[in-house]
């Protein structure tokens, strides 16, 4: 009951405590598409047997995979769940790495930009976490090279998650059950009794999960293994536009990733009312990389409207429209941008657009998704599905037009 | 091709940054007579050649085939006839009128035209349809086809190795006349292409090229090499197009490098056309008469080519300064490092520049377009028989240390790349079991479907069971629901996964 009552002290939300009463066990098992192998999950995939030029991980329908990040632990991975559902890494325990990163939203939010604490709205959209674990390069402009220096974004941004690494660590320090799974996760690090949590076993934790989230088994991949009736006759046609050399999708946004995970510049609108993004300019300090973003991946992209960098396309119909809508017609009066190639005009008729969306939502493949945690450890209660806020509406988030 | 703000960069490049020194001096011509021969041609793709080679073979090898013979008469439909192939098969398509595009997902393929009395199988694409053949699969071999009015591509290759287009005749067809991609080991080859409003011949990401006897006329751009290492362009007459041959590293593609290419014993004549590129692309800024551009490419041998008659410049190294519309790309190497010029035979470039180019000439008091180019005015060059040349930024150049790239004899494979193979982990069950299976079964807690460790007592000894089930399932235990089929996963990668399902430990 002494217990109890210094954890209540001790949450930043007082909330019921579930985890003092029967222990958390971490999964010793393998997220989905890993094989346990020496106590560390290594990535299985058909697409492994394939081989791929300069190892780049960009090609056609039988190429090989980027090169992507796994040998994590089946306990750190568990544990990085915990963490990813737990509000209680937010300073206010009102958002989760989940809120604007949900499971069921293709592990983005659904909005064109995020909300973070004390309903802020940010100046861009989640990306979704799928796959992320084939990527170099984090954030719309790049800015971040590893998962581990990405987080730390979002964690301690006073308008998202509003934490600091001291309050982070002091935080989990003071849950026991916390303390207890990190020993489980981290059992060298955790000899003696005075052993702390740190940061970057948090960091390694939810690296651990976020590169467990693999979708490489959408109906797109079976016809790529091999089997042809894996896709209708229209969405064939739609692979087929997709990849010609009219409407060159596939150019920028390569099987088998379907990301080259490039720069580029292509000069899409912002919401009404909101300022010209410079993208990439300021991180590469480089004035012809403004208006630069990230090529972002396609699969799963059916799950993660509104679309680009701060939701301007609330369909993927409209998305598409964009590209056959004139090089630069979008630019805003003044601005001077070093317009992609690849943008160009390539006429695409209205059934061609149809056709391009029926093949991009072949690319949904949810199988592996992860089980959100039934208790979490901090004893709080998953926040992930509460109602959107209120501020947003005004505040154009939501409205595309 | 793309992204070269050619000369319309080059004018402002050379007119600001160009140190003219001691380019306009005449100095006495050096008579040289040779005492000991030079060193042998060694270069990253001929050690990769040859260390494979063990006997002569100049692209000897062919797509395999099965001894499935498929033909296509003209009314019916090539598609068809592709979806129908096994992997071997040699399909035959008769003189007459195709309508269609066609794409081939698969491997080993032999899509061959029949020719009768010079009639072709015609790949009509009336303006409308976007491009005539797609492949993805390795080993495809297109040949013997009349292409014609497509919007994109007559053949587009996306990854696939081991690729041979040969012996097609393309006549306006949008973009790009053969554009293989992302591929390694591959022959292009006694193509005649003309009309395209960018590149003829487009090498982009690839990897061991042969790109050899063709004729490109009346494209803005001839043969481009991009992106790409290991690429022999030989015996091409190369003519009427606004550039001739062109290598290059175009900024901010996920492959930054290009080097290793042998331009040898091509013609490249009057390439003067009139620039009817798409108006704002970036072949749109080429001037007319430019035999050849190397930008940023590395190791560029250029041998024994006939370049004559190009009115603005005979050959043109530079880097990315020129590029000017399009974002700079910090991971890519800029300079055209090491270029090498042997032997080539020069006449009558230069004489009526391009407006641009004029403009930048009369800056160094010139009249008449050069013969070579160095914007950048590389240090590490070399070039033979300098005097022979009208130049400008060459002075840095040495002599070669190598008088010819004849013991290349191709930068092909003498076998097609196999496919990967006998690496750890590479077993097919282990990776369909883990990559596919494992989604819905765990070793031995309960996922959505049934633990392994249960499936394994069910069926012991009989994996062709769990295979022949997970093929067509049907609804076994209450407590389950009922598992999706499997038959995407062909019989033998689902025998394969259910003897790994059988065997497994944990």
């Amino acid at each position: 009951m002494l217990r109890k009552l210094i954890l209540l002290v001790l949450l930043p939300l007082g909330c019921p405590v579930l985890g003092a009463e029967q222990a958390i066990e971490l999964n010793a098992d393998c997220p989905p598409g890993f094989e346990l192998s020496a106590g560390h999950c290594e990535l299985r995939s058909l697409y492994q047997m394939y081989p791929s030029l300069q190892e780049a991980g960009v090609g056609g329908l039988k190429t090989g995979l980027p090169a992507y990040r796994d040998g994590f632990t089946p306990q750190q991975t568990d544990l990085g769940r915990y963490l990813f559902f737990d509000p209680v890494m937010s300073r206010d325990g009102s958002i989760s790495c989940a809120s604007c990163h949900h499971p069921d939203k293709g592990f983005s939010d659904g909005r064109g930009r995020s909300v973070g604490i004390h309903d802020a709205v940010l100046p861009r959209s989640a990306p979704t976490l799928w796959n992320v674990a084939f990527l170099n390069s984090f954030f719309w402009d790049g800015r971040a090279s590893t998962l581990e220096e990405q987080m730390q974004g979002p964690l301690y941004d006073t308008h998202e998650m509003g934490g600091d690494p001291q309050w982070l660590l002091a935080t989990l320090n003071g849950i026991e059950a916390y303390r207890a799974l990190f020993a489980q996760a981290f059992p060298a690090d955790f000899t003696n009794d005075a052993a702390q949590i740190r940061l970057d076993q948090i960091y390694t934790a939810l690296a651990a999960f976020q590169v467990s989230l693999v979708s490489l088994n959408s109906r797109y991949d079976q016809y790529a293994h091999g089997y042809a009736n894996a896709l209708t006759e229209p969405e064939k046609e739609g692979l087929n536009i997709f990849r010609s050399f009219v409407a060159r999708c596939a150019e920028c946004h390569t099987p088998p990733l379907f990301t080259n995970q490039q720069l580029a510049v292509i000069g899409t609108p912002e919401p009404v009312g909101m300022p010209f993004d410079v993208g990439a300019e300021p991180v590469l300090k480089e004035p012809s990389q403004r208006g630069a973003f990230k090529v972002p991946s396609l699969r799963n992209i059916e799950l993660t409207a509104p679309y680009m960098h701060s939701g301007r396309f609330a369909t993927l119909r409209e998305a598409a429209a964009f590209y056959t809508g004139g090089r630069g017609h979008a630019v805003p009066e003044g601005e001077e941008l070093k317009i992609h190639w690849h943008i160009w005009e390539p006429n695409l008729s209205e059934v061609e657009l149809d056709r391009l969306v029926d093949f991009l939502r072949t690319l949904t493949d949810e199988s592996f998704k992860p089980e959100t945690p039934s208790r979490l450890p901090s004893g709080m209660r998953p926040v992930h599905d509460d109602i959107a806020l209120a501020g947003e509406i005004q505040d154009g988030a939501t409205n595309n037009e | 091709m793309n992204k070269i703000a050619v000369l319309a960069g080059a004018v402002v490049l050379l007119a600001g940054g160009y140190y003219l020194g001691t380019a306009n001096r005449p100095e006495p011509t050096v008579i040289k007579v040779p005492s000991t021969p030079k060193a042998e041609f060694v270069s990253e793709g001929s050690s990769e050649v040859a260390a494979v080679s063990s006997t002569v073979s100049v692209r000897a090898w062919e797509t395999p085939t099965s001894g499935e013979l498929i033909v296509v008469k003209d009314g019916e439909s090539i598609q068809e006839a592709v979806a129908a192939a096994q992997p071997g098969a040699v399909i035959k398509v008769m003189p007459g009128t195709y309508k269609e595009t066609v794409y081939i997902d698969k491997d080993n393929i032999t899509l061959s035209g029949v020719i009768e009395e010079g009639r072709y199988p015609v790949l009509e694409g009336e303006g409308v349809r976007n491009d005539a053949v797609l492949y993805s699969g390795n080993g495809v071999t297109v040949e013997n086809l009349y292409i014609t009015r497509y919007k994109g591509n007559a053949i587009m290759g996306q990854a696939g190795n081991n690729y041979i287009i040969r012996n097609n005749i393309i006549v306006d067809t949008g973009v790009y006349g053969i554009f293989p991609q992302l591929g390694k080991n591959g022959i292009v080859a006694h193509n005649i292409i003309s009309g395209i409003e960018d590149a003829a011949i487009y090498v982009g990401m690839s990897d061991n090229v042969d790109v050899v006897y063709n004729q490109v006329f009346d494209s803005v751009a001839g043969i481009e090499i991009e992106n790409s290492r290991a690429a022999l362009v030989e015996g091409n007459y190369v003519y009427d197009n606004t550039g001739g041959i062109l290598a290059f590293i175009t900024p901010g593609l996920p492959i930054k490098t290009c080097g290793d290419v042998i331009i040898r014993n091509n013609f490249v004549v009057n390439n003067n056309h009139e620039n009817f590129a798409i108006p704002g692309s970036l072949v749109s800024n080429i001037p007319p008469g430019t035999g050849m551009l190397i930008m940023a490419c590395d190791d560029v041998v250029l041998e024994q080519n006939i370049i004559t008659g190009n009115d603005s410049v005979g050959v043109l190294f530079t880097d990315f300064s020129l590029v000017t519309n399009a974002a700079r790309d910090p991971d890519a190497d800029p300079y055209p490092n090491r270029p090498k010029i042997l032997n080539n035979i020069m006449q009558d470039n230069g004489n009526n520049p391009a407006p641009m180019v004029r403009a930048f000439l009369a800056t160094q008091l010139e009249t008449q377009g050069p013969d070579f180019v160095d914007t950048v005015g590389m240090d590490d060059g070399c070039i033979s028989h300098p005097e022979r040349f009208r130049t400008l930024g060459l002075d840095k150049y040495g002599e070669c240390e190598f008088s010819s790239t004849s013991n290349v004899l191709s930068y092909t494979l003498p076998e097609p790349v196999p496919p990967r193979k006998d690496e750890p982990n590479m077993d097919k069950g282990k990776l369909a079991y883990y990559g596919v299976c494992a989604g819905c079964h765990a070793y031995s807690s309960r996922m959505i479907g049934p633990p392994t460790q249960i499936i394994q007592a069910l069926y012991m000894d009989n994996p062709e069971g769990i295979a022949a089930y997970a093929a067509n399932p049907v609804k076994k235990r209450d407590d389950y629901p009922q598992m999706p089929p499997q038959a995407h996963l062909d019989e033998e990668t689902r025998l394969a996964a259910a003897r790994f399902m059988l065997d497994l430990k944990k």
